[in-house]
């Protein structure tokens, strides 16, 4: 496997510009020829769809969903980053390049980072055209507001539903083009492989769900858009279905797996209460705003927030980080909080929560200012915790919220896998260590609306395609596989629930791989993952038969794929003897406690490669050159 | 907690539903509705019995995927939630709760509690949406909407997809989901060029799926997660006559 990342010549500003006049075309008259699979229908997938249908190609669309429109994308609250400048205070295309390099913990490629900053504010412009109701002012302007790792106000918004808005715009894309039979709905549809035929990515094997069907679809050209593997964590900001078969089965298949260890935890969500918890809710970064955080200055002090007086409160952040105070990047802002509960300053219940606390704002503003902006995100913490966050500080604690890493992809965003390509949060290209707040949004629609409808047809320009039926052998034999693991998931008939397995799987990876990181625990994980996943194949417990609509064995093929994951995930953070971003390793802090990197070591990207079951994964090198920004160790004070 | 649950199940669409009774025992007040059934179904599970069936997934009340009639509300006596926002704290200890899927003949019964919504998706490619061309656009500030245009805008296109509306309604009318993306797109400027096609292509593709019409009954507004106002609804009628007589 040779990684080549084919970033473009010249200065870091042209780069975009000559490769796009560089790439092949196709001619509008032959694109009707062409057809692409995209699976996925968040914002990288719908938009991708749509802008590919837009240029005049078969697009066929899938989702393991009814609707494009329920994708997670929709759950995303805080806001979208780009560099408008409308705020006037000094933002540009290169401050905000630098921002998302820096906040990434010098991980990611320069020339990446600057096509994103690059492109984002035609995103903008594009959702505008599509009618997203952003925030205005009372001019009729877009409004805008910080977000964490910036000191300029670049972030968009729609409420604290940007994500839901985005994704309404770029599924209101789709669906004209579906309702123009330009591109092909597959709904409730989940992929479960894919096909290579002559080492050209040509087809997928899908389970219909609502039938069990197994189902096969060619194409010229594959695109994954399914997203990051957050669950394998079990308890999680993502959707319950939210899965990383797609990736994985992929990866089996050929394509290296970048930087699987590089998972982000987000600061402020709900604390977890109890063992039937199915998952985690976040509250927006935007709070960070204006909410401040603050630990009481006693260890185990057992007053309500609102007795604590002003002046035995310990707002951490403030007095660490002066110049970014409540603004920190989440990662920085997680990990205190960790370390405030850990030396025994939580509070609540369970004593692992900070409070956010927005009087300040409140008897500064008036309660229908914050009313205005955070309305929504205050009621859904109401509606969980039955407490007034108007009254009495919120209680945050982090929680698994994104992954950095994925399918290793080069600058068109093609993988390993010829014609395999790979978008938004499922591929691993552009945030690093860690990625800033209002940064996957621009980043899933970056790729779908602005960078693969280039690159994608320079593909199939510059290649030959030999006709291709889902009958042929290459389909037949994948299909007869698939077959076979479904069956074996339905034979196992043990006693354990693949929630149960599942949720032992999650407390290993939070406790060994999650916020705090360290050689013992690693070697712990690598060492307990292999057992819960002998477990699974050999008790849990698939009800069901195959032909009809069955939850449990949905669910139990993306634990299974989990429970691979899960060991990659773990050996490649125990390999990358550093901190950077995400990724802390508690053997190497500074004396301040923050992430220490080493980049005479590991400034690369680490590609997995598959070599088969039971075999190791061999690492491959890509090495990461800064000419623009000279890596230093990331300061927020 | 404990509750007695009558939960409809079907285990297709051409085969006849009924309602079972369950048991579910020692659940935490904090829980959702839907973590309630996640430990009914593992129950069922460990019991070698099929689990009830029901869409969900985001879990926290944006996505649209979970809805259900408890004890003949759509989404469960809460006000301004969706079925995944409702906490078992607001229910009493041992009480019945009937729990059935959406009952509307556009939305059929996929299996238990789930239902095929596709309706709603048809009738938005039939037209609701700008047709803007991926960078054929101006630049985002070239269109200033006024700041009241644009926050009714953004009421009305908090709308989730979820069918509550329809759940709800006597006549099964999707007029509020309908007039929820006809006012959001016919409130802006963005969205003038297109705004009678628009309408009556989205009010005939309802027609179409077999959905009733709104006989002023409010049920959907009661219901609806996202507090949808009924104004829409006459706001899209007031579009769809201007339609008529401008552009026929």
């Amino acid at each position: 496997m040779v990684l080549d990342s084919k970033i473009p010549e010249g200065p870091i500003e042209k780069k975009w510009t000559n490769h796009r006049f560089s790439m092949k075309l196709v001619n509008p008259s032959n694109r009707r020829k062409y057809s692409i699979i995209v699976v996925g229908t968040g914002l990288a997938g719908a938009s991708a769809a749509a802008s590919l249908a837009d240029l005049g190609y078969k697009v066929l669309s899938f989702s393991y969903h009814e609707s494009p429109r329920r994708a997670h994308s929709i759950a995303a609250q805080g806001g979208i980053n780009a560099p408008k400048n409308y705020a006037n205070d000094g933002d540009s295309i290169y401050r905000l390049f630098y921002d998302t390099l820096k906040g990434g913990d010098y991980r990611a490629r320069e020339a990446n980072v600057y096509r994103l900053a690059e492109v984002s504010g035609s995103i903008i412009d594009q959702c505008v055209a599509q009618g997203v109701p952003f925030a205005r002012d009372y001019a009729g302007y877009l409004d805008t507001r910080s977000f964490g790792g910036a000191q300029v106000s670049r972030t968009f918004y729609a409420r604290g539903q940007t994500g839901q808005q985005l994704l309404l715009g770029a599924y209101s894309a789709l669906s004209r083009q579906i309702g123009a039979g330009q591109v092909i709905f597959y709904d409730r549809r989940e992929m479960l492989d894919l096909v290579v035929v002559d080492e050209q990515a040509r087809g997928i094997i899908c389970r219909n769900l609502k039938n069990g069907a197994i189902e096969s679809y060619a194409a010229d050209a594959i695109v994954l858009a399914t997203g990051g593997y957050g669950n394998t964590f079990f308890l999680s900001t993502m959707a319950k279905a939210s899965n990383a078969t797609a990736i994985w089965r992929a990866y089996k298949k050929g394509a290296a797996f970048a930087n699987p260890c590089y998972t982000q935890i987000h600061p402020t969500c709900i604390p977890v209460g109890g063992e039937y918890q199915s998952k985690l809710t976040l509250m927006s970064e935007s709070l960070r705003n204006d909410g401040r955080i603050w630990v009481p200055k006693k260890a185990g002090d057992l007053r309500r927030p609102n007795e604590v007086p002003e002046e035995e409160r310990d707002y951490y952040l403030e007095r660490m980080y002066p110049s970014f105070g409540n603004l920190v990047p989440r990662d920085v802002a997680s990990r205190r909080a960790k370390e405030m509960c850990d030396n025994g300053f939580g509070v609540g219940p369970t004593k692992t929560a900070v409070y956010l606390d927005f009087s300040d704002a409140i008897n500064r503003n008036g309660k229908k200012w914050i009313e205005e902006k955070y309305g929504n995100l205050f009621d859904m913490y109401h509606e969980i915790t039955a407490e007034n966050p108007y009254k009495t500080p919120m209680r945050i604690f982090p929680a698994m919220h994104y992954t950095m890493g994925g399918l290793w992809v080069d600058y068109n965003l093609m993988s390993t896998i010829p014609g395999l390509f790979v978008i938004g949060e499922a591929n691993f290209s552009d945030h690093g260590a860690n990625r800033l707040g209002a940064s996957a949004l621009m980043q899933g629609l970056a790729d779908g609306y602005f960078v693969l409808p280039y690159t994608l047809p320079n593909y199939l320009a510059s290649h030959s395609f030999k006709k291709i039926f889902a009958e042929q052998p290459e389909f037949k034999e994948i299909f007869s596989a698939v077959n076979a693991g479904t069956k074996k998931l339905l034979s196992i008939r043990g006693k354990t629930t693949v929630t149960d397995i599942h949720r032992e799987l999650g407390k290993v990876m939070w406790e060994d791989a999650g916020m705090g990181r360290n050689a013992k625990g690693l070697k712990h994980a690598l060492k307990r993952i292999p057992e819960i996943r002998e477990k699974f194949w050999n008790d849990a417990n698939v009800i069901g038969e195959s032909g009809s609509v069955n939850l449990e064995l949905e669910k139990a093929g993306r634990v299974a794929d989990f429970l691979e994951l899960s060991e990659l995930l773990a050996a490649d953070a125990l390999h990358r003897e550093e901190s950077c971003g995400g990724h802390f390793r508690e053997e190497h802090q500074t004396p301040a406690g923050e992430a220490k990197r080493n980049d005479k070591k590991f400034a690369y990207v680490a590609a997995w490669e598959y070599t088969g079951a039971g075999r190791k994964p061999v690492l491959h090198k890509e090495p990461l050159k800064f000419e623009y920004v000279k890596p230093s160790e990331r300061s927020y004070k | 907690m404990n509750f007695t649950l009558h939960i409809w199940r079907q285990s297709s669409a051409d085969s006849e539903g009924h309602f079972e009774t369950y048991e579910a025992r020692n659940i935490p007040g904090e829980a959702s509705f839907l973590e309630m059934l996640d430990i009914l179904n593992d129950s069922l599970v460990t019991d070698g019995k099929e689990p009830v069936a029901f869409d969900h997934d985001c879990r926290e009340g944006i996505c649209g995927s979970c809805g259900m009639m408890i004890n003949g509300r759509a989404h469960g006596p809460g006000r301004k939630q969706a079925t995944c926002d409702a906490r078992m704290r607001m229910f009493e200890d041992g009480q019945s709760i009937t729990v059935e899927p959406w009952r509307a003949k556009p939305f059929p019964v996929i299996k238990d509690l789930m239902v095929d919504r596709r309706a709603f998706d048809r009738i938005i490619q039939a037209g609701g949406f700008i047709s803007a061309r991926t960078n054929a656009i101006p630049e985002a500030n070239a269109i200033p909407v006024s700041k009241p245009a644009a926050d009714e805008a953004m009421d009305a296109a908090a709308c989730i997809g979820c069918g509550a509306c329809v759940a709800a309604c006597p006549n099964s009318s999707a007029m509020l989901f309908v007039a929820a993306k006809v006012s959001h797109l016919a409130l802006l400027p963005q969205g003038q060029i297109e705004r009678g096609d628009r309408v009556q292509r989205m009010v005939a593709q309802m027609d179409k799926e077999g959905f009733g019409n709104c006989s002023n009954n409010y049920a959907c507004e009661a219901e609806c997660p996202k507090e949808i106002s009924v104004t829409h609804i006459a706001r899209m009628n007031r579009e769809f006559l201007r339609a008529k007589i401008y552009e026929r």
